[in-house]
């Protein structure tokens, strides 16, 4: 199965673990690749498990996204990832697997990822008229709006969250393991070596 | 130009309905009483779960878990641990997957003893779900025994399980065990030759082969449709290789093939555990690396070591190598996935967790077409559809 996936125009790197596959591919290539990796009689992954991405904030292409195929004929799995900036769109799947009409809207709702023709491109998971993304790491865990039952206006209403207690984080990482930066005066200590 | 007279009825279904099984709003566009188009209104049981994960130490993840498909807990929790082990490249003892096994097969009936009474309320029987209650309530206590809770159990854990069984637990288990398929007969007798359920059910809500492969599909809804395809056999984990099973398959994919399935499950489940108590052996139920399991409490009395470990568990938690991972396990409802990557500190740095419910949800509108209105509740029913893992 290697050597078929190497040969693919636009995937990149491979790593075999086990029933396990991951593999970088082009954004650009996509609709092909996804086509091949349905097609061939030697692949045929042609179960799409799951569309998702990761946000890395402080790369220049910002989120990774990943496709998750299963092939039943083959017992493998393939994670696909492939990297694309904060304002690019990526071309929507749904004409190769049906399946990824809500990954997508998914996508798209939690992270504000756009992808091109897909028929129905709305949130899903969030509130009607919700603003923000909130998977992005720059959503705040509380988040910018709450409801509450109003008794006078009887009605539900939507106001800023206030929180009584501050959200708190606690850093209870090791200072013995967790220290990256070097102590106060050790750049003298290491540059008289 | 001709003129053409639109004569559909759109109508809400929810979100607050009993037979929704949950907080599902579906929008229904109905021509007299035929379903022409229904389209799923979801996320209303949203709580942000993979959000909280990411601020949340490892093991402060696991009882996330329990809340998601809220009457299958341990077979997520499974996932979770499966992932994790697998970043941090740990096996656990056999004992500990033994248990494990035994209690995601009992978490399977129990799940199964909820779907089939509430599916078979939805199209008119009453009396199954009263029954299926009763010994769902006698499983309950087997969850409570080793974890102190019913269902947030929070047991299966990274590198093992919480604690080890009470003792006597596998006799009583092994006895239990003995009567339940007796059980399962006598719900039988109630359902599967009844002549309600057979007409609100076959022929109702078919999937075929191709489409439940191509929609996503996997468990029971796979099976039904022909497909002999398990996790538990294909991709097998913790002791699943160890253990003799048989995967049902239907044949035609429709409600009544999906509930029959089910039926079956249960059966090869009860067939699994009582492999499972025949082969335990007393031995230890996670790993005993303390950088990553807690001491135990008589070595915290006199180790300073171990006091440390524990005070450091808790509060920092440990630390899991930088890679990504996706581990799936066979949960009741079909393929539960976790999609986890570490950036090498003590939180996962994403955590995406893949519903099995989602991707059937997401067939509805193409099942119900040309169906009744009244269908739908028995198609909903017979996709096992739970909110907590489908908004997650």
């Amino acid at each position: 199965m290697f050597d078929i996936l190497e040969k693919i125009n636009g995937i990149n790197s491979i790593i075999e673990k086990n029933i396990l596959i991951e593999v970088e591919f082009e954004k650009n290539n996509i609709l092909k690749i996804f086509n091949t990796l349905k097609d061939r009689s030697e692949l045929y992954f042609n179960q799409l498990l799951d569309i998702t991405a990761v946000d890395y904030p402080k790369r220049e292409n910002r989120f990774d996204l990943i496709y998750i195929l299963q092939s039943l004929k083959k017992n493998k799995k393939i994670i696909l990832k492939t990297s694309i900036k904060e304002n690019e769109n990526i071309e929507s799947i749904t004409t190769i697997h049906k399946a990824s009409d809500w990954y997508e809207r998914e996508c798209y709702d939690l992270f504000g990822i756009e992808f091109t023709n897909h028929p129905d491109l709305r949130r899903i998971m969030t509130d009607y008229n919700f603003e923000g993304h909130p998977l992005r790491k720059d959503f705040p865990l509380t988040g910018h709006t709450e409801v509450r039952y109003d008794d006078l206006e009887k009605k539900v209403i939507y106001e800023p969250v206030k929180l009584s207690q501050e959200f708190r984080n606690f850093d209870s990482e090791s200072p013995w393991e967790g220290m990256e930066n070097k102590l106060f005066g050790d750049e003298k200590y290491n540059g008289n070596k | 130009m001709k003129e053409v007279e639109l004569n559909t009825t759109t109508i809400n279904f929810g979100p607050q309905h009993p037979a929704a099984h949950g907080v599902l709003r579906l929008v229904v566009e109905l021509e007299g009483e035929v379903v022409q188009r229904a389209e799923p209104h979801i996320g209303l049981l949203h709580r942000g779960t993979e959000k909280l994960i990411e601020y949340k130490t490892y093991l402060q993840a696991v009882p996330y878990f329990d809340r998601l498909d809220y009457v299958s807990p341990m077979c997520q929790e499974h996932a979770f641990a499966l992932a994790t082990e697998s970043l941090l490249r740990i096996d656990v003892p056999q004992r500990a997957k033994y248990i494990r096994v035994i209690f995601a097969e009992i978490t399977r009936i129990l799940n199964h003893l909820l779907n089939i009474p509430a599916y078979a309320a939805d199209i008119g029987a009453v009396t199954p779900f009263l029954w299926c209650f009763e010994e769902r309530e006698k499983l309950l206590e087997f969850h409570e025994a080793v974890s102190g809770a019913r269902f947030h159990a929070a047991y299966f854990r990274p590198g093992g399980v919480h604690q080890d069984m009470p003792e006597g637990m596998e006799e009583k288990l092994f006895e239990h065990f003995k009567a339940l398929p007796k059980f399962i007969d006598d719900l039988e007798s109630l359902l599967t030759n009844n002549r309600i359920l057979r007409q609100r059910s076959v022929d109702i809500g078919i999937i075929t082969k191709s489409e439940a492969i191509e929609w996503g599909c996997s468990g029971p809804v796979l099976r039904s449709a022909g497909v002999a395809w398990d996790l538990r056999r294909s991709q097998p984990y913790d002791a699943y290789d160890q253990v003799n099973f048989e995967v049902p398959v239907g044949k035609k994919g429709d409600c009544f093939d999906r509930y029959l399935v089910r039926i079956e499950e249960m059966r090869q489940s009860i067939n699994i555990i009582n492999q499972c108590l025949n082969n335990i052996e007393p031995g230890p139920i996670s790993i005993e690396d303390n950088k990553i399991t807690p001491p135990k409490r008589n070595q915290m009395k006199k180790s300073m070591e171990a006091l440390i470990h524990h005070f450091k568990l808790f509060t920092e938690g440990y630390r899991v190598p930088a890679g990504q991972v996706y581990s799936a396990v066979e949960a009741p409802k079909g393929e539960f996935g976790v999609y986890l990557v570490s950036d090498g500190s003590s939180k996962p740095y994403r955590c995406k967790i893949r519903a099995p419910g989602f991707a059937h949800l997401q067939t509805l509108e193409h099942l119900s077409k040309g169906h009744l209105m009244a269908d739908i509740a028995a198609i909903l029913g017979s996709l096992d559809i739970v909110f907590g893992e489908i908004d997650r």
